[in-house]
């Protein structure tokens, strides 16, 4: 019992790590519909960097996600700006196919031997891992770092959608690229802004991923981008609670599958849930039914 | 036997009817024109009579037929075709690709037939192409036949999109606002393409449309909804005079000038 | 039964190729190294051209494409490899087993998840692409022979430049006459508008599944020659990656034109060898650099690909007779 209890643990962590990749390539969805692949390379770059911060530069581990955060979030604009914002009105296709190459240029410039290089490197635990028993429970402190950080984001994003102008011009863009620009909404410094805000929550994750996982390599963001996105297409994309609950689900039934059933299946288990979960709900579990209107 | 037949139809979406207890009975050669404020339910009858919704309740028979149930293209191969409100062509096809794309279920060779260029796969493309023209031609488009659909004028898409349901060879042709968008001038050339298509292919036809001049004209009968019922129903002149249809589009208390 | 002067012409321009692939083979200039580039990227048309039927023509979203290629490599290289030992009837005999266990899985996942719409289509056959990626990894617990994650070596190399361009010439003709015909008008019309298609009598399910099958049996069938023309299989080789591989082929190359995938597919084939020529041996740690930022400069210049709206004429039906313009390609733009 306390080993199934260790591992819903150990599958919240890694759910609340998905979570924070998820929101950026839900945000990123729900105001310009494109599945951002670079969003996982970001996440990577937001590892390294935290960890040149808190590792090799000597920085405080606040200040080193914090300065991951700021970078990425600037990496994302660019990449919007450069890459997707000369497609926006081509076919969405195209800014797909950019954002591939994007992933690929992201991984191949960060294997440079000059820029991060091509090895695996091993990340120094900036903390020491302290082993908890709480009401039987046994978690460690980095777990609850993880799980507490990302709570707090979590609510800090939910007031920044629902209370904020900027939310509001989110929300907006998301629903009309048009209609916002005709109520006033600066549409391309709100897309902008979605990157950068999503970025930012795949450099916290990456810097979080690296504590807890602590091995880094330029191609470390392929896998956890796809699961990220594929949780959060399993909540409903462009649905931020979506992503969430898509995040946790993913987290859950790896950990669960590589405890109890086998390590090797673990991914395809992962995807034959969301396959299924998509032949039952479409648009995911929270998503909306799209009928089109005749 | 009357062509179509529709009875009790009701469809909710959640807490809305949005048609209520609908009857129509149409006979063959009829032209009937279903009228209404925006938003009444006329656009739902349709997609309900041409299977893009399930009835919540009643029964649509075609030819004695029951039909409701059936998928979209099954009752387009009985014999219901259709135009859209907001045209609805495959835009990137050209003018006659899409009305060669209709006669699909029509066409009498294999996939082995196509995939190794047949005699009777080239016999069989060539009467279509022949009969595609000959659509295309009927709706004065036949010099349009190799450009892209999308970079038709309006109103060709709008005959494209009949050319393309008359290639259907449908016995019940519904037309969703054909002439929305026109001028007068425009209009009466509808109502002269509507009335030559209905002798020419010897339809049926129902048709929804806010040009009070088209209708009038056009129609034998009319049958007026508001709020997903159907309030009234008769010849365009009794519709003229009926006190609920005025109060429908004008609101109470409105009279004939 | 005739035979157009589309296709006559289509034949010479074929019968050039090879003689130039020949003379430079003579001349040689085409050693062995160019030789097996050549000879996948022919094979990468095959699979590529199924990708082309699935999305560029019927507008389903695929990811999970070299699944199937991957499918059809095991599946022909096991047969050979326990049955054939390199003789000549098992080549075909394993490649069309190969393509028809592509197939056929298609069908078991096309039916269900065919009803999916663009995104989630896409996302759900990626996710079809992982699965059959881990069984891949896996296979050996069942059948050794397959030899799971350590890959699978010992294919015979029945394969050889005459023999696949061969068979990618008839490929290329039975795909024109699919799409020129009213299976490929019915497929283009459900890329353009599924719900008008189907009121306008087009059974939209049957023919999303009939192009599915098709497309991946295509990308079985080329598996099956890759599996003849490479000795080492490995599932690596056919994961996502690779299915992005065939997916930015036909979407450069322009969505529903046969030409543009043919010739992107060539083209991307040689990339990534000649850059590692051009790169030589100090600089090839930037190939894959350059590889990516070509790829977004591409579509950045041309969202549309690079053949959009166009078909080489050769590839086009006989113009019809009542002289009223020619027929167009079937160019779409994707969703």
């Amino acid at each position: 019992m306390e080993h199934v209890m260790e591992q819903i643990i150990n599958g919240l962590q890694l759910g609340f790590m998905y979570a924070l990749i998820a929101l950026g390539y839900t945000m990123v969805y729900g105001v310009v519909q494109l599945i951002n692949f670079a969003h996982g390379d970001v996440f990577m770059v937001g590892a390294f960097v935290g960890y040149f911060g808190f590792a090799v530069w000597g920085l405080p581990l606040p200040l080193a996600i914090v300065n991951a955060m700021v970078i990425c979030a600037i990496l994302g604009m660019v990449i919007e700006k450069i890459a997707y914002r000369p497609l926006r009105y081509a076919p969405k296709i195209a800014a797909l196919i950019s954002a591939l190459g994007v992933s690929l240029f992201l991984e191949y410039f960060s294997s440079l031997k000059f820029v991060f290089g091509p090895d695996y490197r091993v990340v120094p635990r900036p903390i020491h891992e302290v082993h908890w028993h709480i009401l039987g429970i046994p978690i460690t402190n980095i777990q609850v770092m993880v799980i507490v950080v990302v709570l707090v984001m979590l609510l800090l994003l939910q007031l920044l959608i629902y209370r904020t102008r900027i939310g509001m011009a989110m929300r907006t863009v998301a629903v009309d690229h048009n209609a916002a620009r005709l109520m006033g909404v600066n549409v391309d410094n709100t897309i902008s802004l979605t990157f950068a805000i999503g970025s930012a929550f795949a450099a916290l994750g990456g810097v979080l991923y690296a504590i807890a996982y602590p091995q880094i390599q330029p191609f470390m963001g392929i896998m956890p981008g796809l699961k990220a996105f594929t949780a959060a297409v399993l909540g409903g994309i462009g649905i931020i609670p979506g992503a969430v609950i898509g995040a946790l689900i993913m987290g859950q039934v790896e950990t669960l599958t590589a405890a109890f059933i086998s390590s090797q299946l673990r991914d395809a288990i992962a995807f034959a849930i969301l396959i299924l979960v998509l032949l039952i709900r479409p648009t995911g579990i929270l998503g909306r039914s799209q009928t089109e209107k005749v | 036997m009357p062509v179509l037949e529709v009875k009790n139809l009701s469809k909710n979406f959640g807490g809305l009817k949005a048609v209520n207890n609908f009857q129509l009975t149409m006979e063959e050669g009829e032209i009937v024109g279903l009228i209404g404020p925006n938003g009444a339910g006329k656009t739902t009858v349709f997609n309900l009579i041409t299977g893009i919704y399930f009835p919540s309740a009643g029964t649509i028979n075609f030819l004695g037929e029951q039909i409701n149930g059936l998928p979209p293209f099954r009752i387009c191969q009985k014999g219901i075709a259709r135009t859209f409100q907001n045209i609805r062509l495959f835009k990137e096809n050209t003018v006659l690709d899409n009305v060669r794309t209709v006669f699909h279920p029509r066409i009498k060779y294999g996939l082995l037939d196509a995939l190794f260029r047949t005699p009777r796969f080239n016999a069989e493309e060539e009467r279509v192409n022949r009969e595609a023209m000959e659509f295309l031609a009927a709706l004065n488009l036949a010099d349009r036949s190799a450009h892209k659909a999308s970079g038709l004028p309006y109103g060709d898409q709008r005959r494209l999109e009949i050319a393309r349901s008359l290639a259907c060879r449908p016995k019940l042709l519904i037309l969703d606002e054909p002439a929305a968008g026109m001028n007068p001038n425009e209009v009466s050339r509808m109502v002269d393409l509507v009335r030559m298509i209905k002798e020419k292919f010897q339809l049926t036809i129902l048709l929804i449309e806010h040009q009070m001049g088209m209708v009038m004209n056009l129609c034998e009968r009319l049958v007026v909804m508001d709020f997903g019922q159907i309030i009234a129903s008769g010849t365009p002149d009794e519709i003229r005079n009926n006190q609920m249809v005025l109060e429908a589009y004008l609101g109470k208390g409105a009279t004939v000038a | 039964m005739k035979i157009s002067r589309q296709t006559i012409m289509l034949l010479i321009l074929a019968a050039a190729f090879f003689a130039l692939v020949k003379g430079l083979q003579f001349a040689g200039v085409l050693n062995a190294y160019w030789q097996l580039v050549l000879d996948q990227a022919l094979v990468t048309v095959i699979g590529a051209l199924g990708l082309s039927l699935i999305y560029g023509f019927t507008g389903q979203f695929s990811l999970g494409h070299a699944a199937f290629y991957g499918l059809g490599a095991y599946t022909a290289g096991a047969i050979d490899i326990v049955y054939g030992n390199g003789n000549i009837i098992f080549f075909f005999v394993s490649i069309l087993a190969g393509a028809a266990l592509a197939g056929l899985v298609a069908l078991l996942i096309g039916l269900p998840i065919l009803r999916l719409r663009s995104d989630y289509l896409g996302i759900a056959t990626l996710g079809f692409g992982i699965i059959v990626k881990v069984g891949m990894d896996n296979a050996n617990k069942l059948i050794p022979v397959l030899g799971g994650a350590t890959g699978m070596s010992g294919t015979p190399q029945t394969a050889h430049f005459d023999l696949i361009f061969i068979l990618v010439l008839i490929i290329i003709l039975l795909v024109r006459n699919f799409v020129f015909s009213t299976y490929g008008r019915a497929c283009t019309s459900i890329r353009e508008d599924e719900i008008a298609a189907d009121i306008m009598g087009i059974d939209t399910t049957r023919f999303k599944v009939l192009a599915f099958v098709l497309g991946c049996s295509l990308a079985g069938l080329a598996g099956g020659i890759y599996a003849h023309r490479y000795p080492f299989l490995h599932p690596a080789s056919f994961d996502f990656l690779k299915s992005f591989d065939f997916l930015l082929i036909v979407v450069l190359g322009g969505l529903g034109s046969m030409t543009g995938t043919i010739v992107t597919a060539i083209g991307w084939g040689f990339l990534m060898e000649v850059l590692r020529a051009v790169l030589g041996e100090n600089f090839i740690d930037w190939r894959g650099v350059i590889y990516a930022l070509i790829l977004i400069v591409a579509i950045i210049l041309r969202p549309q690909g690079l053949f959009s709206g166009k078909e080489l004429g050769l590839l086009l039906p006989r113009p019809l007779q009542t002289g009223q313009g020619k027929e167009r390609s079937h160019a779409g733009t994707g969703s």
